[in-house]
């Protein structure tokens, strides 16, 4: 008898050791399964069946593995979103070789160089050459997923028809040569061409959620990823300058003309490959990146919030600085939606969800304060498109925190499921998107292009 | 007799969470309770039951805590909230419209019209 029920540990061994294969079945789900498989087998013992019969009575009620790993991919999509575009539900044929993508993506990575230096030789206006930057490197990426999701025609005609009037406004706009408007255009288009990335990235399905939040979650590593390659990149261009400015030759020129037109575009294409590919990399550092810079943060927020009090008013402070606090504070909404995506969103409440209310509210202070600084300075000094750019920045940023700092109190008190405060953030996102076109858009003509 | 697939699954939402009002459960016990309540006319595909519990959780309709069973395993017991209470009065709702249509039609096709047999 002893021997059998060894026999039945081991089947159960063996049956929890192939689930675990399932990337779409967590842990605690298995837990939970196994729970379900035991107590079935128990109540077919009672019956009468014996451990070997029992198990496979239990394993059959369980139902194909299969069918039933797709069902958890499909309500967690989170935990194996890659899963979900590199592994297709019937598997047409062999599929894509690797190093077929890798090829495709490296003639991208070279052709968003090549653009780049193109647009350096024809451009020679500084400033005609950044307002077209992103538009020479975004076909590339675009081209990336358009080829990876296998993009429908109307999804193509949805990205491109933006892309041509974002081309067409931004060199058709008699712009006034360093003016504001023209400075602010640059700054928001490539706003507005990630978006355009993203309805790529989700393959058209923008309007999906959970897509959204996917593409979020694909931001937040992309820039791990080329953070990494930039640091290998700088480290292994500085050593070979130091080698070479040795023997006398000077690679500054070179650097300037070739290495950085291809390496910064190339680097962004290679970097969305590795996302894509090589998910389970960076699948565990997230988290804990997030843990890490959500309590520093807490504490930049704060160390700036208690300066600002410190020194009195902010009437007369510098333009400069507004400009830099709102960049900390899309910096903070970068981490707070990061953290989100990153999050498990059936994980109960815990500290670290306290720690975000926190941060969004820290993150609330500062707006506030900056807020009535910009007001301040408006009342005095009259409108400006940098002021009311600033301006509807900082509004659309307090209500997107605001919104989020209810909902995780209504979180951490039991009230809202996690999903709620998701969903604020990835249908809130588009918001920004339309902003930036408006600044791109409308911003120009009102104010005569200055 | 074997329930159609798309009727189990079109009512297990409204089963899941009208259990789970009569009291908080496990996995298993649910799929029991299932069985029970149909006569062991309805058997679901066991493993199926949990994305749908999880999806449940997501929506805010069902909560879960880890307990431990008499056995001393680890034991996910589920519980319906305010918010699944709402849903399953919702579906209630629409489930007794389309029984009362259902059983309106049963009653007429039990009586063929008269005219028919003037074709007989």
């Amino acid at each position: 008898m002893m021997e059998a029920h060894a026999e039945l540990e081991a089947q159960i061994g063996r049956w929890r050791g192939y689930v675990q294969r399932r990337q779409a079945i967590s842990p605690a789900d298995i837990d939970e399964l196994e729970d379900h498989l035991r107590e079935q087998i128990a109540d077919r013992q009672a019956t009468g069946l014996d451990d070997e019969e029992a198990f496979l009575v239990a394993i059959k009620r369980l139902g194909n593995l299969d069918a039933v790993s797709r069902e958890f991919a499909r309500e967690h999509s989170d935990r194996l979103w890659k899963q979900l575009v590199l592994v297709p539900e019937n598997r047409d044929g062999a599929g894509t070789p690797p190093w077929r993508e890798l090829a495709v993506v490296l003639a991208l990575a070279v052709g968003a160089g090549l653009a780049v230096k193109v647009g350096t030789i024809w451009l020679d206006d500084e400033a005609v050459l950044a307002r077209n930057l992103g538009l020479l490197v975004f076909p590339f990426l675009g081209a990336y997923f358009a080829w990876k999701r296998r993009l429908t025609a109307s999804v193509a005609a949805m990205l491109l028809t933006p892309f041509a009037a974002l081309a067409v406004v931004l060199n058709v706009y008699p712009f006034v040569s360093g003016g504001s408007t023209e400075v602010l255009a640059i700054l928001h288009a490539p706003v507005v061409l990630w978006l355009l990335a993203g309805v790529a990235y989700v393959g058209g399905r923008w309007r999906s959620d959970n897509r959204r939040m996917d593409f979020v979650r694909f931001t937040g590593e992309l820039a791990i990823y080329f953070t990494l390659l930039a640091l290998g990149g700088a480290v292994l261009v500085g050593l070979t300058f130091g080698a070479l400015s040795v023997v006398g030759i000077d690679l500054e020129p070179v650097m300037e003309d070739w290495i950085m037109p291809f390496a910064v575009p190339g680097a962004l294409v290679v970097a969305a490959w590795l996302v894509e590919a090589k998910q389970n990399v960076v699948e565990n550092i997230a988290p804990v990146l997030t843990r890490v810079f959500t309590p520093l943060t807490i504490v930049m927020l704060l160390t700036l919030l208690a300066v600002f009090t410190a020194t009195g008013g902010l009437v007369d402070v510098d333009r400069e600085l507004l400009i830099l606090m709102d960049a900390i504070l899309v910096l903070v909404l970068c981490l707070l939606l990061y953290a989100i995506s990153a999050r498990d969103s059936l994980a109960q409440p815990g500290l670290f969800d306290a720690l975000q209310l926190v941060l969004v509210i820290a993150a609330l202070a500062v707006d506030a304060v900056m807020l009535t600084a910009m007001l301040t300075r408006i009342a005095e000094f009259g409108f400006s498109p940098n002021k009311i750019a600033a301006l509807g920045l900082n509004l659309l940023l307090l209500v997107h925190l605001l919104r989020a700092a209810w909902l995780t109190v209504g979180f951490l008190r039991g009230r809202r499921p996690f999903g709620a405060l998701e969903r604020w953030q990835t249908r809130y996102l588009p918001i920004y998107g339309a902003w930036a076109a408006v600044v791109i858009l409308v911003f120009p003509p009102i104010f005569g292009f200055a | 007799m074997r329930i159609d697939k798309d009727l189990v699954a079109a009512s297990a939402t409204p089963l899941v969470l009208g259990i789970l009002s009569e009291g908080d459960l496990y996995g298993y016990a649910i799929i029991k309770r299932v069985s029970e309540l149909s006569g062991g006319g309805m058997q679901w595909t066991d493993g199926m039951l949990y994305p749908l519990l999880h999806r449940l959780e997501r929506l805010g309709y069902v909560s879960s805590s880890w307990g431990t069973s008499e056995a001393g395993r680890r034991r996910k017991h589920y519980a319906i909230t305010p918010t699944g209470r709402d849903a399953l009065a919702d579906r209630q709702e629409q489930w007794t419209v389309v029984a009362d249509a259902l059983r309106q039609v049963w009653q007429s096709a039990q009586r063929p019209p008269a005219v028919i047999e003037g074709w007989a």
